[in-house]
């Protein structure tokens, strides 16, 4: 049997006395691909950052390979929302990187090793932008600063994957690398995507679960009209932002909710 | 002048205590300037002007009490703000004005003739004396340590916090700690150009550097550079025509910042307009 990456029960997450997310209970195997949809406010973005420990939980429980996630951090690789940072901070595509490398607490005197540098040099071109390591950050594009991000993140080694809509304001071009690296990366990695792309849902994932404040579907990456109806109250919406036929099924209850 | 450095001791600190100034309000500004903290810094050194009028009733060093205040400033602000629940800008404006009310009753409640404050809300860096001295050339190192000391996880800390923690770098310990930096910063700042004019002499040189300078450790560079430039020709100007020296070098600071702004976007006009054609 499969060891389990990530291991939640029965969560709620309060944000003072309103749940954003309540009785989500999700096991994510290690190796599994999983993405995650739902409505803006449906707390993709909290459950992420339940698991990665940002925010405490409420009640229940949340353990990353059989550990509390404060514990375990050095497994975890997250890419944030890109639209939380700020472009024009005076650093370099190197240095941001390079900030995956350092060492828990705080380093004293702390320099980058050349393994280091290497490792980021590796990880550049992994996802393709090494030609832009010394850029300025304010100087790339969407699709560049994603990848960066996505590479921040790989350097520090994890075994888990998370990633925050890592598409969202790239070009098309770039959101076809990202998944293909994705793709690639899920060979050693687990990997759990929060997206609105159905897209990616329905070409890579393994495992969709769809959030909605509390877990509306979790399964196979098969919608059922029912389950969109119940995610969004309004599946027509969805078909209008390019919802491929095969992920929607034609006829109800094909799937037990 | 410079020979009247020579000469005039009060001279000698004056210029010691402007390099110092230069120095801690180049590398603190950057980052004050980058975390958008420069509400927040107004308020721990408007707070401190408490400690100014505490340090007269008790009849103890004022800097002294002006430290301790902005300590307690920097730390109580930053308390509540990481504990949540109220905005941070109703707490700095509550801190801002408290500590000016809390230095106006101390003076009050001092028996005899009031000191003349002024020295201390605009600063007179001729006025510097030794002491004075002293704890600002100790400030002044104990930040520029920290700051070299810490600087890859402070890079990592200012641009995306969140990750930072992620990864296990102490992040509130960094937040508390770049707040008391503040505090020691702002005290250092205070004889040069007094509590109300402080906020100018950490944005000035840190904003003109921004536009010259792409790096964090160049801006800082940078930064260090134009406040000593300001602090200095300041200093100068205020010395021949006997003007408070805080008010001078804020509106040369000022005034150099508007004029590279002007420059500046100038020439990325014309490179802008190259470029197209």
């Amino acid at each position: 049997m499969r060891e389990t990456a990530v291991h939640i029960d029965n969560l709620l997450v309060c944000y003072g006395q309103v749940p954003a997310i309540e009785g989500v209970s999700l096991d994510v195997a290690d190796g599994e691909y999983l993405g995650i949809i739902g409505p803006n406010g449906g707390g993709k973005s909290t459950l992420l950052k339940a698991i990665l420990g940002l925010i405490p939980a409420t009640h229940g429980t949340v353990q990353v390979y059989g550990n509390s996630p404060e514990k375990n951090r050095s497994l975890v690789g997250y890419v944030p929302q890109f639209a939380v940072l700020d472009k024009q901070f005076p650093i370099s595509m190197l240095e941001v990187v390079l900030t995956g490398r350092l060492k828990q607490g705080l380093s004293p005197f702390f320099n980058y090793t050349k393994e280091d540098k290497k490792v980021v040099y590796d990880l550049l071109e992994k996802v393709g932008i090494e030609s832009l390591v010394n850029r300025q950050i304010s100087e790339l594009s969407g699709g560049e600063f994603q990848k960066m991000l996505i590479a921040r993140a790989l350097a520090v080694k994890p075994r888990l994957l998370l990633l925050d809509e890592p598409t969202a304001s790239v070009d098309v071009a770039s959101r076809d690398q990202i998944y293909g690296l994705l793709a690639e990366l899920n060979k050693d990695m687990t990997i759990i995507l929060v997206t609105h792309d159905m897209l990616a849902i329905s070409s890579q994932i393994h495992r969709l679960a769809c959030l909605n404040g509390y877990l509306v579907y979790h399964g196979e990456p098969e919608l059922t009209e029912k389950v969109v109806n119940n995610l969004y109250g309004c599946p027509v919406d969805l078909i209008a932002h390019g919802l491929p036929h095969r992920v929607l099924k034609d006829h109800e209850g094909g799937k037990p909710n | 002048m410079i020979k009247a450095i020579f000469e005039y001791q009060f001279l000698q600190n004056a210029f010691i205590a402007s390099i110092m100034a230069s120095i801690v309000c180049g590398i603190i500004g950057v980052i004050i300037v980058e975390k958008k903290l420069v509400m927040m810094s107004g308020g721990i050194a408007h707070t401190s002007y408490g400690g100014v009028g505490l340090g007269y009733l008790m009849g103890f060093e004022p800097i002294i009490g002006a430290f301790l205040f902005s300590i307690c400033a920097a730390l109580g602000i930053g308390y509540i703000k990481r504990k949540g629940g109220t905005r941070s800008d109703v707490v700095i404006g509550l801190f801002w004005s408290l500590g000016m009310a809390l230095g106006i009753l101390f003076v009050a409640l001092m028996p005899g003739y009031p000191p003349d404050l002024s020295s201390y809300l605009f600063g007179n860096i001729l006025s510097v004396t030794k002491a004075d001295l002293y704890l600002m050339i100790s400030l002044t190192f104990i930040i520029v340590f920290v700051i070299v000391l810490l600087f890859n996880d402070w890079k990592a800390y200012l641009f995306d916090e969140e990750f930072a923690s992620i990864i296990g770098i102490k992040t509130a310990f960094l937040e508390y700690l770049l707040l008391v930096l503040i505090a020691m910063t702002v005290v250092v700042l205070i004889r040069v150009v007094g509590i109300i004019l402080v906020i100018a002499l950490l944005t000035a040189p840190a904003a003109t550097a921004g536009m010259l300078a792409s790096s964090l450790k160049k801006r800082m560079i940078y930064s260090v550079l134009f406040g000593t430039v300001f602090c200095i020709i300041g200093l100068w100007i205020s010395y021949f025509i006997n003007i408070a020296s805080g008010a001078v070098i804020v509106i040369f600071s000022a005034i150099s910042y508007f004029l590279v702004y002007f420059i500046h976007s100038r020439l990325k006009r014309g490179k802008s307009k190259r470029i197209k054609q």
